[in-house]
Parts: C-alpha cells; sequence; structure tokens
C-alpha cells in the first residue's frame, strides 16, 4: 500500500521534482567537470585523446545517472540503505577472492566491462546505512552505548575489509566519514574522546604491522629528502612542478614537468599539480574554491533537508567528496603520504567519476525531498 | 508527530562545526600552497629547470700542428661513422645482419653492440663501426631503407699526414682516462682527445680550443625534446713548428735502418729544424687504441722506437765534448791556444797509464792539432791542468748535461759530473775520473740534441735554447731572432780557436773527419768526430792489436757520434748525428751528417717562407 502512495507521488510530482533539482549546484558540477577537460586535454599534450574525450563522455552519462537518481524518493533510497550496504559488503569479499592487482594491492573488479572499485561504492552505502540507522534515533536513544554497537560494526567491518586489500588511505577515509556521520547525528562528545585519544597508540601499533610498501611511504613522506630517485620521487616531483608554477602558473599547456614527463601520473592523481603548474596559484586556488563550493554547498543541502535522513546522507556524501579533495590535494603538495587518491571530477579514470556522480545523485535526491515527510514518528519539523 | 527539536539543533550545531572545520582545512591547503608556489617558487623554478634542461657540451675540433711552412704535419680527418638507434629498428638482429653484408661485423663486435644496446636507453645511438670509407658509408647510405635505425655520422679523428716521420716530434692523441676526466669534466665529451706526447702534449690546452655548450630541453627519461641554445666551440690554435717537414722526411730517409737520431737546428736562433729518430712509430694508431701485440713488439725491439732517443737517448760524447775542455781549458787559461802538449801516445799518471787512440802518439800538439787529430792525450791534460768542475761548469754553459729549455715534454737532462755529484754518492773524485772525462768519457751522458745545442752555441757564439714552437695560433712567438739570444759570456777568439780546430778536423789533410768535406767547395763545414765505447775495453786486449771494435757484437759496438755546423765562415745550421754502435764517429757518423748538412744547405729553410719547389707546384695547377 505504501509503495503505490510513493509510485503515485513520484510520477504526479516530476515535474516539481525536476524545478527542485538545484540546479545551481549541477552547474558547478559540470564547471568542475570543465576544469578536468581542460586539465586532461593538457596531460595529453594538448589532445582530446585518450583522457578529456572519454571524460567528457563519462560524465555526461554520469550526470544523466545523477540526474536520474534524483527523482528517485528519498524514502525509497532509504529503504534500500541497508541493501546497499549489504551488497557493498558482498563485493568487497568478492573483490578480496577475484580482484584485479593494482599497484600491490587486490582493489578493483570488472563488473560488465567497467572497473569497479568497491570500496567506494562502499563508503556511500556505509553513509547510507548509518543515516537509516540514526535517522529514528531519539537525542535519548543515541545517548545508549547499546544502541552504538551495531553502527560501529557496521563502520569497522567496511574498514576492516579495505584494511585487507590493503588500501590503508581508503581504510581511513572510510572510517571518519562513519565517524563524522556519528557526530552529526547527535552522538555525545565524551565518546569521540574514548576513540581519539588512544589513536596515538594505535597509529605506532598499526606502523609496525604495516605493508612494508605503507611503510616506505610514511617513511618517503616523513624524508622525501631521502630518497629522491627512488619512492620520494613522485612527491618531489609534484612539489617541483606545483612550486615552479609560480603565481601565475607556465601558462596552458606549457608545464614543463607534466609535458616533459617528470610529473608522474599527471592524468590522474597529480591532475590537481598540474593544474598547478600551468595556472599558478592563482588557477590552484580558483579550483580549490570551485571544490569548496561544491562541499559547502553539499553541506547547505544537508542543512536545509527537513527529515534527519535525508541531513545524514548529505552531510555524509559531501563530507567524503571534502575527504577525497583533502587527501588528493594534501598529498600532491607533500603534506600527506601518497595514498592513490584522485581528485573527483578532475582525474581520468571511470570508476572513480561514476561513484562520486551516483553520490551526487543521492545528494541531489535529498535536496529534491528535502521537505518529505518520512512515516516514522521522529520527523522533525 | 513529536517533533525532536534537540536532536536537529545538535545536528545543525555540529553540521556548521564540521563546515568550519572544512573551511579550515581548506584554507590550510590554500596557505600551504602560498608557500610552495609564491614563497618558495623560485626554488622550485630552479630545480624545475634543473629537471628538463640538459647543458651539454659539443667537442671543439683540435688545432692543427703545422711545419715552419705552413705544411700539416697533425690535423683532423673526417671520421664516418655508423651508429644504430635501436629503438627506430623494427627488429635490431634484422637491421645488424643486413649490415654485415655491406660492412662485415665480428662475432665480437656484434656482442658489443648488444651489450651496448642493452646499457643504454632505447633512444640513445649506440657506435656500430668507426673508420668507415667512403665507399662504405656510401653503400650503408644508398641501402638505407633495409638498414632501419642505423644513422651515418660524421666525427673527426687525429690523422697524421708525415706518419712515423716526426711521431716524436708531434707525439699522438688518445682518448683521456678517468684520472684526466676527474681534473677536467669537459674531457668526457665523446670524441675528445688528449695529448699523450710530443708537442700533442705540450701544446694540449692549446690545441684542444673551447667546447661549444648546447642547452637542450630533455624529459624525463633523458629524451632530447628541442634544443634550446647553441654555442659553438672555438677551435684549437694551430701550433707552428720550426720543424721543416721536407727536411725531416730527408733526415729520416738518411738515417736509414740505423737505430739513429739527427738534428739540425739552425744555430742562430735555436730553431730545431730538423729531429729525427730512427726507428719509429705511426701515431695515428694511438687514435683508435694500440693491440697488445703492436705494443710488445715496440716495447721488446732493442733499438727502442717508442723512445725520442733526440732528446732522451743518454749517450757519452766521446771526442765531441773535446770542444768543451778546450773552452774551459782557454777560459782558465790552464792552456792557450798556442800551447803545445806532446803526445807520446800515452799519459802515465801515478801508476796508470791512460792511452791515445793513436798507438804511437801525435807528437807535440798545439789546440788546432789536438781537434784535428783528436788526440786524447792532449785533451787528458787540457783536463788535468783545468780541473773537472771547470770543465763541467763549461760543458753545462755549453748546454751538456744540462736542462734544456725546451718545448717538448720527456727530455732527459744526462750528466757532466763534478766532484760534488762524486761526493753525493759518498765517494772521493779520483784524478783518473777528471782524465777520461777530458774524452767524454766516463760518468759523462748527454743527449743528441744537447750535442746539437752545444755546437750550436760554440758556432754562434749565443746562447740559443733549442726549441719547436714556431707560432702559436698565428703568432710568431718571440726566440725567432738571433738578438733575442744573448751572446756567450767568452772571448771570441777562444770560440774562433776552437772553430779552427773543427774546421781542421773537416778541410785539413790529416783531419780525422776529411771524408766529411761538402760537395761544393765553396761552402765549409766544420765539425768533430766522436765514438763513445759503451763497454770497457781492457788493456791486453787493446795492447794485443787485434782489438776491433767492428767485430763486437752490435750492442757491444761503440756509438758513433758527428757533430758539425756550416758554412764555417758565417755558421748558420748545426747538425748533430748520434749512430748507436755505429762503431766510428768518422766512418759512420760524419758522412751522414755531411750529407744531412747538405741537403739542408740545399733547402736552406732558415732563409725562406715556403718550401722549395712549392712555387712550381702552384704555377702548374
Amino acid at each position: 500500500m505504501m509503495e503505490r502512495r510513493l509510485w503515485r507521488e513520484a510520477s504526479f510530482d516530476l515535474t516539481g521534482k525536476i524545478l527542485r533539482i538545484n540546479w545551481l549546484y549541477v552547474l558547478l558540477l559540470c564547471a568542475l567537470a570543465g576544469v578536468g577537460y581542460t586539465a586532461l586535454f593538457s596531460a595529453a599534450g594538448g589532445s582530446v585523446e585518450p583522457y578529456a574525450g572519454r571524460h567528457l563522455v563519462r560524465f555526461c552519462i554520469g550526470l544523466i545517472m545523477m540526474l536520474g537518481i534524483a527523482l528517485i524518493d528519498i524514502r525509497v533510497i532509504q529503504r534500500l540503505s541497508w541493501v546497499a550496504y549489504a551488497g557493498g559488503i558482498g563485493l568487497l569479499v568478492l573483490v578480496m577472492r577475484m580482484g584485479h592487482m593494482g599497484k600491490g594491492a587486490q582493489r578493483w573488479i570488472e563488473l560488465g566491462g567497467l572497473q569497479l572499485q568497491p570500496s567506494e561504492l562502499m563508503k556511500i552505502a556505509l553513509v547510507l546505512a548509518l543515516a537509516s540507522w540514526f535517522h529514528k534515533a531519539t537525542w535519548e536513544r543515541i545517548g545508549n552505548p547499546l544502541f552504538l554497537i551495531p553502527a560501529i560494526v557496521a563502520i569497522l567491518l567496511p574498514v576492516g575489509l579495505i584494511l585487507k586489500e590493503p588500501n590503508l588511505g581508503t581504510a581511513a577515509i572510510t572510517g571518519i566519514v562513519g565517524t563524522v556521520v556519528m557526530f552529526a547525528a547527535g552522538v555525545r562528545w565524551w565518546k569521540f574522546a574514548l576513540v581519539v585519544l588512544p589513536i596515538p597508540f594505535a597509529a605506532k601499533f598499526a606502523y609496525e604491522h604495516l605493508h612494508d610498501y605503507q611503510r616506505a611511504r610514511i617513511d618517503t613522506f616523513l624524508h622525501p629528502e631521502n630518497d629522491p630517485l627512488g619512492a620520494g620521487y613522485n612527491i618531489l616531483q609534484s612539489k617541483i612542478a606545483l612550486g615552479s608554477g609560480g603565481m601565475w602558473g607556465k601558462g596552458y599547456l606549457q608545464g614543463t614537468q607534466g609535458h616533459l614527463d617528470f610529473l608522474p601520473e599527471k592524468q590522474t592523481d597529480f591532475i590537481y599539480t598540474m593544474i598547478g603548474e600551468e595556472f599558478g596559484w592563482v588557477g590552484a586556488i580558483a579550483v580549490l574554491g570551485l571544490l569548496a563550493l561544491i562541499v559547502l554547498g553539499g553541506m547547505l543541502i544537508a542543512l536545509r533537508c527537513r527529515n534527519q535522513y535525508g541531513r545524514l546522507v548529505a552531510l555524509g556524501i559531501s563530507f567524503n567528496f571534502f575527504m577525497y579533495v583533502f587527501v588528493n590535494i594534501a598529498m600532491v603538495m607533500g603534506a600527506i603520504p601518497v595514498g592513490g587518491v584522485p581528485l573527483p571530477m578532475v582525474s581520468h579514470g571511470g570508476s572513480a567519476m561514476l561513484t562520486v556522480m551516483l553520490g551526487f545523485g543521492i545528494l541531489m535526491s535529498v535536496h529534491v525531498h528535502r521537505d518529505t515527510e518520512f512515516e516514522s514518528a521522529n520527523d522533525d519539523r | 508527530m513529536r517533533r525532536d527539536t534537540r536532536r536537529t539543533g545538535v545536528f545543525t550545531r555540529r553540521a556548521l562545526l564540521v563546515m568550519g572545520g572544512q573551511v579550515a582545512v581548506l584554507g590550510g591547503l590554500a596557505a600551504r600552497l602560498y608557500q610552495v608556489q609564491v614563497v618558495e617558487g623560485t626554488h622550485f623554478e630552479t630545480l624545475a629547470n634543473e629537471n628538463r634542461i640538459s647543458a651539454r657540451m659539443i667537442a671543439p675540433p683540435r688545432g692543427r700542428i703545422l711545419d715552419r711552412f705552413g705544411v700539416p704535419v697533425a690535423g683532423s680527418r673526417i671520421n664516418w661513422r655508423a651508429l644504430l638507434i635501436s629503438e627506430q629498428a623494427t627488429d635490431v638482429k634484422a637491421t645488424l645482419d643486413a649490415f654485415s653484408r655491406i660492412v662485415p661485423l665480428t662475432d665480437y663486435e656484434r656482442a658489443r653492440i648488444d651489450r651496448e644496446i642493452h646499457k643504454h636507453r632505447h633512444f640513445i645511438p649506440v657506435m656500430v663501426r668507426e673508420f668507415l670509407s667512403w665507399q662504405d658509408m656510401a653503400a650503408i647510405e644508398v641501402n638505407a631503407p633495409d638498414l632501419p635505425g642505423i644513422l651515418v655520422d660524421v666525427g673527426t679523428s687525429r690523422i697524421y699526414p708525415y706518419a712515423d716521420h716526426l711521431s716524436h716530434v708531434v707525439g699522438y692523441v688518445a682518448p683521456p682516462n678517468e684520472a684526466d676526466v676527474a681534473d677536467d669534466p669537459v674531457l668526457a665529451l665523446p670524441g675528445l682527445r688528449i695529448g699523450r706526447a710530443g708537442m700533442e702534449k705540450y701544446h694540449d690546452l692549446a690545441l684542444r680550443g673551447r667546447p661549444g655548450a648546447v642547452q637542450l630541453e630533455v624529459n624525463a627519461v633523458g629524451r632530447v625534446i628541442r634544443e634550446l641554445d647553441r654555442t659553438e666551440g672555438v677551435q684549437g690554435d694551430d701550433v707552428g713548428l720550426t720543424i721543416d717537414a721536407g727536411l725531416q722526411e730527408m733526415v729520416v730517409a738518411k738515417l736509414g735502418d740505423e737505430s739513429a737520431s739527427a738534428v739540425v737546428m739552425d744555430c742562430r736562433n735555436g730553431e730545431v729544424l730538423a729531429m729525427a729518430t730512427n726507428p719509429s712509430f705511426d701515431p695515428t694508431v694511438f687514435n683508435a687504441g694500440v693491440s697488445q701485440a703492436q705494443w710488445l713488439e715496440w716495447t721488446r725491439d732493442r733499438r727502442t722506437p717508442l723512445i725520442n732517443k733526440a732528446t732522451s737517448g743518454l749517450y757519452a760524447p766521446g771526442s765531441t765534448f773535446k770542444m768543451a775542455v778546450a773552452l774551459a781549458g782557454l777560459e782558465s787559461k790552464a792552456i792557450s791556444p798556442s800551447d803545445r802538449i806532446p803526445c807520446p801516445g800515452y799519459l802515465d799518471l801515478g801508476d796508470t797509464r791512460f792511452h791515445c787512440w793513436s798507438k804511437g802518439g801525435h807528437g807535440s800538439l798545439d789546440l788546432r792539432g789536438g781537434l784535428k787529430n783528436s788526440c786524447d792525450v792532449y785533451f787528458y791534460e787540457a783536463a788535468r791542468r783545468t780541473g773537472i768542475d771547470k770543465v763541467a761548469a763549461m760543458a753545462n754553459r755549453m748546454g751538456l748535461g744540462t736542462e734544456l729549455e725546451l718545448d717538448l715534454p720527456g727530455q732527459r737532462i744526462g750528466l757532466i759530473p763534478t766532484r760534488e755529484w762524486r761526493m753525493a754518492q759518498g765517494k772521493a773524485w779520483n784524478i783518473g775520473d777528471t782524465i777520461v772525462s777530458g774524452i767524454g768519457q766516463g760518468y759523462i751522458q748527454v743527449t743528441p740534441l744537447q750535442l746539437a745545442t752545444y755546437c750550436s752555441r760554440i758556432a754562434s757564439g749565443r746562447m740559443v735554447q733549442p726549441h719547436l714552437t714556431r707560432s702559436l695560433g698565428g703568432v710568431l712567438q718571440p726566440g725567432v731572432q738571433p738578438e733575442d739570444w744573448p751572446t756567450i759570456d767568452l772571448p771570441d777568439k777562444y770560440l774562433h780557436a776552437v772553430r779552427e780546430g773543427m774546421w781542421a778536423v773537416v778541410n785539413e789533410a790529416g783531419g780525422t773527419a776529411t771524408g766529411a768535406k761538402l760537395p761544393d767547395t765553396k761552402v765549409q763545414l766544420a765539425g768533430k768526430t766522436g765514438s763513445a765505447q759503451v763497454r770497457r775495453v781492457s788493456r791486453e786486449l787493446r795492447e794485443s792489436g787485434t782489438f776491433d771494435s767492428s767485430k763486437l757484437p752490435w750492442e757491444y759496438r761503440p756509438h758513433a757520434l758527428f757533430v758539425c755546423f756550416a758554412p764555417y765562415d758565417a755558421p748558420r745550421y748545426a747538425v748533430a748525428v748520434v749512430i748507436e754502435h755505429g762503431n766510428a764517429g768518422a766512418a759512420a757518423a760524419a758522412p751522414l751528417a755531411r750529407d744531412i748538412m747538405a741537403d739542408t744547405l740545399q733547402r736552406d729553410p732558415a732563409n725562406r717562407t715556403e718550401p722549395p719547389g712549392a712555387k712550381l707546384a702552384d704555377a702548374t695547377k
């Protein structure tokens, strides 16, 4: 009976829904994809092939997908939250069994010709599941530690699986995103203190149990000058590229570090470096500003939403995007260890772009359905 | 529906807190970017340029070495080289097989090429074969479609048109070794050669020139993207020698198969017109490297082809030393030109008897007679009267046993013994040592070049120094004019007396070298013979009357020496000839020196600006 009502509402209100899409936000995303197109055109040495053209096609597919998801009723998404979570866990298990090796880790699986990185999907599924868990809970209920245990398990299960791939960076991001969602849901401050305080000890313990390549990354991060031609090469060359861009940059298609191949993986992880080299600090700040607008825009969508589920989902997805941005940019300027995290919507790579666009589709659905009432008794009006 | 406003309020607050955190973090990133890009920008810009700009030097063409008339005796020749860029070859093996059908490659070469290909990145050219003939080069060019990846390029290699005739003067070049490169990184340039001997070594820096530089933009793997800047190198200076290459050839031809050395000098200014050493070697072989077999052959040859005998061969001067004894005696008034000394055929000193070469003795002789007959007893007595230290000082003054200001590396100093020298050895000087020194035997050792210098100084009365560099980079060097050289601080009458004695040796009946008279009777030659024993001959043997040094094994025969100058009335040229184990100076060295002097006088290089015959050659063109 409820399904029928939802379906009716959805079909009746299609025009209204399209009008309620935050088109300004879509425009920001288009601008970011445009930045990606421009940078990838340069990364290919001034050619549409092989990166920029495909990037555009993927963005168009992703945009249609995003708008399609935006029209799905938020309540349907909420009901599918735990299904998505279970699916994500299933894929993580699958990737462990038959995943493709990439850079010493099993991260990818082929799904219908598309390379899929389940850990990326998992972060969104985790946000949905946590939002679903907390959206019905009262303030008092959240104060009950027993109520929090399933949520903590829901975070630690995928974090553990991603750590086993092994993918330290994504595991950390997943854990942080889950924690931030719990924080926004109203979990008490002191409980976070309980988690945060042991972190230095946990870090020491983790460092001793890391893979050699991960430890090497941390060591080179701390002392990149010790190994300028080996593991420190990427960070050093990236810093040289950024720094030599100066205030105004070397000019479009004029970046020597990028075009002479000193800059490694310039079309993926180090695309931001390339922008910084060719457009200087001014260009880098402009792109950073655009990314900030997208992050904060998502947070505003969360604040504007009138149901707890939508708020938590929007916050979680925005925060996930923020983590991408922070990790990637901090990485290219040598502020944190290199972690194989792309700059979403700018870096070359279909899987990451589609995952991010999927998240923005859900974010947009939150916005379209910002005033939708859930049948639960706990809606806050 | 109960509204959980508390929960909403908490969410709003915490969401705003998160946003604040995000803004702070992104602001931190922006600040860090400002630090890296703007504050440290110049530092990183330098690093980026160091990354992309590869400065390479271009080897400058080496300067030439010319003879006194501008005839090249060392130059550079085009060296066709076949290189292989393996990434341009679809199949390296097929390309090399095809190349082998045109220019056969040995298995050893193939192995080397394979090794180099694996060692370098695939766009770096690898040498397949150098010193290709023009025909081979043309065949490779024609077959280029079958030889993908093969590239013909032009380098230079050193060539010596006078090959082994001048090798000891000109020297040779060879690829620099690691120690050289450590001293001067420029030498690491491919194709650059370093002077290893002779004038190539002495004037190496001037000949090398200044390297050019090219700034290339390279990518991360070192591939050249484009040329940013180029400064051409400056070719090395040409070195003009005092040598007359034509005369040198004639002198070498005259020496024939003897292990011998001859020096022709302009006695007025010390210019070395010819400096020949036999046997010799072809310096061109050092360009590509010397084979072990060749090296062994050279080092085992007892005629020492690798040693420049003119500057490094040490010989007892024998009777050619007698002029130095005479001058020392005259200057110290121990003898006078007219003093007569009786020669009974020997000189007894204590219980030792020193023999004259003439068993019957020469009777009573003055200085002129002493020199003319090369009487040993006269000079035993002269040396005894003068004392060894004054004889040695005079010999040194005349250029014997002393370091010459020679612009050629590797000269040996030789030895004129003194009491002090003997004492430094911990031995006492015996009067007998003075006696044998009087006839240029004993400890005395000199080089042929010193003999030529000595003869020049006697002839011209000037303190000339032998030298080989006439011009550098087209600029005439000082020392061309006789006035550039100071006169010897000796009364001319003494020099004249000695010259007169030398004249009598050749031109007066009974002289020891009358066979050395020039064919042209208008020009007279003055000289002195010498035979230097290399082994002490016992008295019994000598007195047995059957001793004949020419019957000795080659390496025990005396060296034959002759020094001379001409024309007698206006000395211009001095010649010194040493024939190793040539037996007698008069028989072996004097005729040779006469022929060399005759050729020299005929060519008269000191009074010409062009080699003889050049005008004729120009006219027939």
